[in-house]
Formats: structure tokens, sequence, C-alpha cells
């Protein structure tokens, strides 16, 4: 196998780490719907706890999204 | 061959001057950046109306919201680090949204400028910590009321994940900007080569255009949503200094 099919494969690879923050920000999220139709007077103090969840779960598909550029460009 | 990552090389900027002393278009975004802060602030304020023009609503609305953001975190003594956290919001806010403009540089696509701004972060709760709480802080690393039986594993625990926290605060920011801005010059390319192959083409190619607009959008979210999260990461971490805990 050359090397640049082995680098396709493995930039493939690594996202496949996308899967679980896809669930772990949809879960965030359902839990942020949840919780504002049940107490609506909670969506202030909701919003910012959501939306720091939601950076943090995001930075690991960063982190994955950043290995697949490291091993295609470099 | 789509070259995704040629935007984010530095290149010296005003000519002969610029090249003696290395002053790239990073550094002249950031002198950009702080003359827009110092601008609006500056400029937004003088009136001092009652009932605020746009300029003046916009000073406003911004020094309100990191205020709330701070205060809402720490808590009274946060007060004193208002400014700090202001100043990084916008400085990171600023950043952000300039890069959005064409042919523009995003600075915080940097790793260097986001860990430098990380690195103050991580000094500035370290020393605060130390000088409020002394020697004190250190329990910091062990909860109290935990299991004495279980300290070989968290003590260990506790202090990597406050030692990674400039890594993580820095990478998180570089990586949605670097991201962002390979997403859209990905599509930006699509376009230009389906839009090359004929007539066909031309029709075909509306379709990543409009993806690239949709990402434009998403993208102008994410440049306030990161320096959101820069500045409430750093209000959490000041809490932390100033209540351990």
């Amino acid at each position: 196998m050359d090397v640049l099919a082995a680098k396709a494969l493995g930039a493939g690879l690594a996202v496949i780490a996308l899967a679980g923050v896809g669930i772990g920000i949809g879960n965030i999220f359902s839990a942020m719907v949840t919780s504002v139709a049940r107490n609506p007077g909670a969506r202030d103090a909701v919003f910012p706890i959501g939306i720091l969840g939601f950076a943090l779960t995001e930075a690991v598909a960063l982190f994955a999204l950043l290995i697949a550029f490291l091993i295609l460009f470099t | 061959m789509i070259d995704a990552l040629h935007q984010f090389e530095l290149a010296p900027v005003f000519g002969l001057l610029g090249r003696s002393v290395n002053f790239s278009q990073s550094a002249a975004f950031m002198l950009l950046a702080v003359g827009l802060i110092t601008f609006l602030m500056l400029r937004g304020m003088a009136p001092r109306a009652i009932i605020p023009g746009r300029l003046q609503a916009l000073a406003e609305t911004s020094y309100e919201f990191v205020h709330d953001l701070v205060t809402g975190q720490v808590g009274d003594e946060g007060k004193q680090f208002f400014p700090f956290v202001f100043s990084l919001f916008m400085f990171v806010l600023l950043g952000n949204l300039l890069g959005l403009i064409p042919w523009a540089f995003t600075f915080t696509s940097h790793i260097a400028v986001t860990f430098g701004l990380a690195a103050i972060v991580f000094v500035l709760i370290t020393v605060v910590g130390l000088v409020i709480h002394g020697t004190h802080f250190f329990s910091y690393f062990f909860p109290e009321g935990a299991p004495k039986l279980l300290a070989p594993l968290i003590i260990p625990i506790e202090i990597i994940s406050y030692l990674s926290r400039p890594v993580s605060l820095s990478v998180r920011l570089f990586a949605n900007m670097v991201a962002g801005h390979v997403m859209l010059i990905v599509f930006a390319s699509f376009v230009v080569m389906i839009g090359s192959i004929g007539a066909v083409g031309i029709l075909g190619a509306a379709l990543p255009l409009a993806v690239n607009v949709a990402l434009y959008g998403f993208e102008l979210l994410v440049a306030f949503l990161q320096a959101y999260v820069f500045a409430i990461l750093t209000s959490i971490y000041l809490h932390d200094a100033v209540h351990l805990h």
C-alpha cells in the first residue's frame, strides 16, 4: 500500500471519533430542550451550561479533526 | 489537490520595514483588533447619552454581557477580574470576526497565539489561587471528603486535569478556527472545480456555493461562541482559584 492511500485511510479512521461526539452533542441538546420545556423559567440558567457542555464536547471532535488534518497535510 | 493550509501562512507586511522586524499580517490584524476595541469603547462611550446611539449600545451591551458572565460565575469577587476577562473576550471575538472577512487573516488560527492567551490565563489562576489561599491552595488537588485510600489515584488525575487546562483551552479555539476556515476553502474549491467543467458544471456548482453560504453563517456563530467559551472557561477557572471547588 503506498503512503498516500495509507494517509487517506488514516485520516478517515481518525474521524470515527465524531460518532461519539455526535451522540454526546445530541444528548446535551436533548437534555437542554427537555429541561426548558419542563421549566421555561430555567431557560437563562440552563443555556450557558448547555453551551459550555456543547463546547467541551465539540472540542473532542476538533481534536480528532486536527489529527486527520495532521495526517493529511504534513 | 486543494491547498487548504496556505491561508494560514505568515508573510511580512508593510514592505521592507515590516520584513526587517518580521512584522507579519498576524501582528497587523492583532493591532487592528486592539484598535477597533479601543475605538468602540472610547468613541462609543463618549456621548454618555441616557438613550444610547448604535455605537454606545454596542459598547454597553458587550460590557454588560461580559460583566454578567464574570459575576455570575465567580461571584462578587469576580469584579476585580472583569477588565482581564473583558479584554480577553473582545480580543478573541474581534480576532475570530476579522478573520471571516475575505482575504483577512485569522490570528486566532495559530496555536502560538491561542496558547499564549491560555498561558496568561493559567498563570493568572495559579497565582490568584496561591495569593488568596497560600499553601492551602494545594488542597484543591484532593477534594474534601474523598476516601484517603484513593489519594494516590485522585491526586495525579487532578494534577493532570489542572495542567491540561491551558492545552484544551488553546487547542479548542485554534482547532475551531482552523477547521472552519479549511471547511470554507474546501467547499469554495468545489465550486471552482465543478464550475470549470462547462455549462452543466455551473449549475452544479450552485450546490457547494449554497453550502458555503450556510457555513459562513455557521462560522459567524462559532466565532462568537468560541470567544464566549474562552471567557466562560476563564471565569470558571477563576472561580476555582478564588473559592477552591
